[in-house]
């Protein structure tokens, strides 16, 4: 950043007047540097709008849109037997409720865990190189063809044709594990060599260093690591779409039957429209007012727990 | 999102016996943590024999066993692998300059590190957006927005192929879907980019700027090229989610099987592999599933090969 620094100093010191910036102005660039300089700057302005000018117009809309439906209605009931106005998405708040948390419960122990490995006991080893050569690959796998694999297991395992919560989990699991594992042990190995080393001089067991030590020095992060991952898969349609199917209707139960999420709430009600199409059409924005408040949510989690969970250590 | 660049560290902790080590805590301990490791492993091994062994067959698939009506396996693999490389075309052709501009805001432009930090949050909040709601954004909103332009597209530049044949009246477009993908790749490649920038050593811009050199001379002539295997780095792995990405396009896209076209305003577009997947798989059947299981097997293929070929060029960057 120093050299950012020194060119504002150089602006400064050109425009300012007095002896130095005499001396200063007779070496300025030439105007056709300037102007370059200047539509550099233009293009970079534009860059920026660029990024922000979509983001600012997809939450304008989905608030625009959506608004009118965001009602009492909307949280408490779900889209059984309704075919016009009204209705909810409390079918698919419960089941993006179910199968993140079973995302989680898959992921976060296997994702942790190989971290831990990595960083803790495999470090040059095969199994390590191995390890991460499959992590590396599993982060291009294409969220679709998790969706296909998810499908390949479980119709063999059950039969074809079979859709469940539980296989929408494993799925978006298989999206959710390099994305944990990547965050773990980069913040494992931020944790100072030192503090491991005191452990192990001390005479304690290696696993009581990882466990007492290690860990909860690294806590902070492995949770916004945790919460990213969370928000990584918590959009995801398509493999869903496979494998978990779709209803209208509530179900509690992973292990049985179509459950629907909110991405594919928003989904099916914009592809399977009604005759009362503009109902449909608020319910699909209203949807995705509410998947963006849960991103955001998670985002901001993301971003302020360390420092929540430093505090509160440090407090007590 | 995980640095890309970053070179790993040396590996940490002296391995093998340790002083108190060797009790049955530690043994269940490191059982445990291993298995993870070997676990997370055999799902990629999984995922690929199911892949192969479901999708493997379909290869050879004759009339009736394969979705569309196509005749053979290829003649719909084909036609679909273009227009996903033709939509990741469009996307990167649209992403590369704002990413690498709003990299360039966030680091060497930044009027402060906070200034730096916000533009962080938003990109990382424009990488959390589902895509499917990009793929309604697109649809209903940026859609309508661009149908003007396409009918002055056709007016004005029919002579290029791209924009010949009756403009599309919907806007859902090849254009338009290369747009939307182009804006949820952004936010990858800036990230990617932001680092190589960060990785620009400090006394070659200082001494650039001592030089005399503009900011902007200073940027072309010290940050450019030292980050260039970064952006090429920061655009394979953008393309390999460009080549994945599955609602966006099939919500965007008005497409027709088997069509190899270079068109991007037409009401008759290039399908994707994903998109394809995505819409055909609730009305198909047995041997028909098996050989969406194979198209996806050959797009794991592709967006794979972008992939390494984009980790290949970074971990060079890192090394130079």
């Amino acid at each position: 950043m120093s050299a950012t620094v020194l060119a504002h100093d150089a602006d400064r010191s050109a425009s300012c007047g007095g002896g130095v910036a005499d001396v200063l102005a007779s070496s300025r660039p030439r105007w056709g540097r300037r102007l370059r300089n200047r539509l550099a700057l233009g293009a970079v302005v534009l860059a920026v709008a660029a990024t922000a000018v979509p983001l600012a117009s997809v939450i304008w809309e989905s608030v625009r849109r959506g608004m009118a439906r965001i009602d009492a209605e909307l949280f408490s009931s779900s889209m059984w037997a309704v075919v016009g106005p009204g209705g909810g998405l409390l079918h698919a708040l419960v089941g993006t409720l179910l199968i993140t948390a079973a995302t989680a419960l898959i992921a976060i122990p296997l994702g942790l865990g190989a971290a831990i490995f990595l960083t803790e006991y495999g470090a040059e080893g095969r199994l390590a190189s191995l390890t991460r050569r499959a992590v590396d690959i599993m982060v291009s796998i294409p969220s679709i063809v998790a969706g296909l694999a998810a499908y390949a297991l479980f119709s063999l395992l059950l039969g074809p044709g079979t859709r469940s919560g539980l296989a929408g989990a494993v799925a978006l699991a298989m999206i959710m594990i390099p994305v944990v594992v990547r965050s773990s042990e980069e913040v494992l190995r931020l944790v100072p060599q030192d503090l491991r080393e005191a452990g192990l001089a001390l005479g304690a067991a290696r696993h009581k260093v990882i466990r007492r030590v290690v860990l909860p020095t690294a806590l902070p992060g492995l949770t916004s690591g945790a919460v990213l991952g969370v928000a990584r898969i918590v959009g995801e349609t398509a493999p869903l779409l496979l494998v978990a199917g779709f209803t209208d209707a509530m179900n509690y139960n992973l292990a049985d039957g179509r459950m629907t999420t909110l991405p594919v709430f928003i989904y099916t009600q914009w592809s399977a429209k009604g005759l009362d199409t503009a109902a449909y059409d608020e319910r699909a924005w209203a949807g995705a007012l509410v998947l963006m408040a849960v991103v955001v949510a998670l985002q901001l989690a993301a971003r302020h727990l360390p420092a929540q969970i430093a505090k509160l250590r440090r407090n007590r | 999102m995980a640095p890309v660049l970053a070179a790993p560290k040396p590996a940490l902790p002296p391995t093998g016996d340790t002083p108190g080590g060797g009790g049955a805590g530690e043994r269940a301990f490191s059982w445990g943590v291993r298995s993870a490791a070997i676990a997370v492993a055999a799902i990629l091994v999984g995922v690929l024999a199911f892949l192969t062994i479901r999708g493997g067959p379909s290869m050879f698939a004759g009339a009736g066993d394969l979705p569309a009506r196509a005749t053979s396996f290829f003649q719909l693999a084909g036609p679909l692998a273009f227009g996903s490389l033709w939509v990741a075309a469009i996307a990167l052709a649209f992403a590369t300059l704002p990413a690498v501009g709003v990299a360039l805001a966030a680091t060497v432009y930044a009027p402060s590190p906070r200034f730096g930090r916000f533009l962080g949050a938003v990109l990382d909040l424009l990488a959390a957006v589902p895509s499917v709601v990009f793929g309604l954004w697109g649809l209903m909103v940026l859609a309508p927005l661009m149908t003007p332009v396409y009918g002055w597209l056709h007016d004005h530049l029919a002579f290029l192929p791209f924009f010949s044949g009756e403009p599309s009246v919907t806007g859902r477009t090849a254009l338009t879907a290369g747009m939307v993908v182009g804006v949820m790749i952004l936010p990858i490649m800036a990230a990617i980019c932001r680092e190589s920038f960060a990785l620009t050593p400090p006394a070659l811009m200082e001494a650039a700027t001592a030089l005399g050199a503009t900011r902007w001379e200073m940027v072309r002539t010290a940050v450019l090229p030292t980050a260039r295997s970064g952006i090429v780095a920061g655009g394979m792995l953008a393309l390999g989610r460009a080549l994945g990405e599955t609602m966006a396009v099939a919500m965007v896209l008005s497409a027709t099987p088997f069509l190899i076209s270079f068109n991007v305003i037409s009401p008759e577009n290039p399908a994707t592999i994903a998109a394809f997947i995505a819409s055909a798989f609730p009305e198909s059947a047995g041997r028909q599933v098996d050989a969406l299981i194979g198209l996806g097997l050959v797009l794991f293929a592709i967006s794979l090969l972008a992939s390494i070929a984009g980790r290949r060029v970074a971990r060079k960057a890192v090394a130079r």
